[in-house]
């Protein structure tokens, strides 16, 4: 490739990545800031100061969010790590339907989902719990979870494990010492993945919290459709932040463990 | 070998997530859609729903954009995913930096994106200032719409911005596997560049290219709240139209809803379903070359 081609590829790319979002660090800082001038006329705090407040609820919401999410990503590992492992190491009858079935929930939108199940929801007492909440962020993220640690299972050798038993490890301390070190970056991306499914879910989260459970997504909203730019770039700021600070520190094993992204690539 | 009962423990917790809430939902959507709800004394199925939904003019004309705004978004950022892998597999001074920022927009939230593109391409922002300050703009209005337009040319822009290196990444792990010896024959046999890519790379990367595709276009014709956020009031998605009717104060409409519901995942199954075909073949297929 050309070297002006590829520098001028790389320019775009930047580019393209980062002008939609860096604005919003600025825009969180502006006061005044009328076309068409490049920077705000006038500076100042107002936006993280409504931030801050008792009435904005930002605070409320931001921890609600990560609680959830992290819910979901234990409830995930804990059901979803010995499904995947089923599912990629071993041959059974009806796989292919509960492939089929498991990943379905990746293709048939999360609205559809919630829409149905709300008034079971209802009945059974788990609209506007933060359990109810938990359950229905699980049905979008437990086959991501799935997907990306079958993709890590199907590269996975099982010789180890069955050394470290026939040297007399019991089961727990063969996982423990044998089968999660193996796995481990794998579940790193798998976890991460999940966590942000639960993060940036909405519909579902307004439906079934029905107001009582206040996550990001919730606050942000208005601000983006009523145009109020600095408290919509300051929220947004608050809401990507820590995904990005996680993300850069699994970003390496991102693209070093193939196996992961290739779990993505086999639906 | 593991016995049936060792298997059912591992797969039945993940099983039973599945059929009580995603099939659970699904079904008991399906129900309300048919006026069937034998809890509540509803114990005639109905398809007049179907009916109303499907002869209405405004279910066309969403029909129609949903499609068009996922085929777009999708076809761009399969283009540019692999593009952009390609320069990534390849050595230069920044690279890994590049790739790290190649991979910002997956943790960001869609409803964050939207947010940005607001701020960049309403006829105020920041692209019309640096246009301005160019000097080939003299006034907002001389910039086009783009946030709000027929075209929902913001609504598909955040959505190649997020699913690029979503596809990107997983083209990026098949080509790092891919040994350069294809490549280094194809070229000693007089292959061009744009040969070595169609026949040797093409062919390698089509399996995890189609099959992330398949999730962003599934994922881009069921959500709503970016086309909620950027798009016209009327007409606007299938997914915005079925979320309207169902928060609608008539509860009339929520069997409207519900209907919608249903045809939306119908078309995405049946997506599904030829894709699992073309993937069986294609392992048939790899098959008998080996």
């Amino acid at each position: 490739m050309h070297k002006f081609f590829r520098w001028l590829l790389i320019v775009g790319l930047v580019l393209g990545v980062l002008l939609p979002i860096l604005p919003q660090f600025v825009w969180s800082f502006a006061y005044n800031w009328f076309f068409p001038s490049l920077l705000p006329q006038k500076w100042g705090w107002r936006a993280w100061l409504y931030l801050i407040s008792p009435t904005a609820k930002v605070g409320e919401a931001w921890l609600n969010s990560a609680s959830l999410a992290l819910a979901v990503v234990i409830l995930s590992v804990l059901i979803g790590l010995p499904a995947a492992r089923a599912l990629s190491l071993h041959h059974f009858r009806g796989k292919r339907v509960l492939e089929w079935l498991i990943m379905a929930p990746m293709i048939v939108p999360g609205l559809v989902v919630v829409m149905g199940i709300h008034i079971l929801f209802i009945r059974y007492g788990l609209a506007d719990t933060f359990a109810g909440v938990v359950l229905i962020h699980l049905v979008p993220a437990l086959p991501y979870f799935i997907l990306v640690m079958s993709g890590v299972f199907a590269n996975y050798d099982t010789a180890l494990e069955e050394t470290a038993r026939t040297l007399g490890a019991n089961e727990w301390r063969t996982f423990w010492y044998i089968t999660l070190p193996a796995i481990f970056p794998g579940l790193l991306i798998a976890a991460l993945f999940t966590f942000l499914v639960s993060w940036s879910q909405y519909i579902t989260t307004v439906l079934i919290g029905g107001g009582r459970i206040v996550t990001l997504p919730m606050v942000l909203f208005p601000f983006i459709s009523a145009s109020n730019h600095p408290n919509a770039a300051a929220i947004s700021v608050v809401f990507i932040l820590p995904a990005i600070v996680i993300f850069i520190f699994t970003a390496r094993s991102l693209h070093q463990e193939a196996s992961a992204m290739n779990g993505l690539g086999r639906l | 070998m593991p016995n049936q009962l060792r298997l059912t423990l591992m797969l039945g917790p993940a099983l039973a997530v599945i059929l009580l809430l995603f099939v659970g939902g699904v079904v008991v959507g399906l129900g309300q859609s048919l006026d069937y709800m034998p809890v509540i004394g509803l114990r005639v199925p109905t398809l007049r729903h179907y009916l109303a939904v499907l002869t209405d003019e405004g279910f066309r004309s969403a029909l129609l954009l949903t499609l068009y705004i996922s085929l777009v978004s999708t076809g761009l950022a399969m283009v540019l995913a692999v593009a952009a892998a390609l320069l990534l597999r390849q050595n230069f001074y920044g690279h890994r930096l590049v790739t790290l920022i190649f991979q910002i927009p997956l943790p960001v939230p869609h409803m964050v994106a939207a947010a940005g593109f607001v701020l960049l391409l309403t006829q105020s922002g920041l692209l019309a200032r640096l246009i301005y300050s160019v000097g080939w703009l003299t006034q907002p209005a001389q910039f086009p719409v783009l946030v709000f337009d027929r075209w929902n040319v913001a609504t598909i822009l955040v959505y190649v911005w997020k699913e690029t290196p979503f596809i990107g990444l997983v083209v990026l792990a098949v080509l790092r596997g891919v040994s350069q010896e294809y490549e280094e024959m194809a070229r000693t046999l007089g292959a061009n560049p744009w040969q070595r890519f169609r026949y040797i790379l093409l062919p390698l990367l089509m399996p995890g290219l189609v099959s992330t595709s398949v999730i962003v276009f599934a994922y881009t014709f069921g959500s709503f709240e970016v086309p909620l956020l950027l798009g016209q009031r009327y007409p606007n998605t299938l997914p915005v139209m079925a979320y309207r009717a169902y928060i609608d104060p008539d509860l009339q409409q929520r069997p409207t809803a519900m209907a919608i519901g249903m045809i939306i995942t119908t078309i995405v199954i049946a997506l599904l379903a030829v894709y699992r075909r073309y993937a069986q073949r294609r392992q048939h297929d790899g098959l008998l070359f080996r």
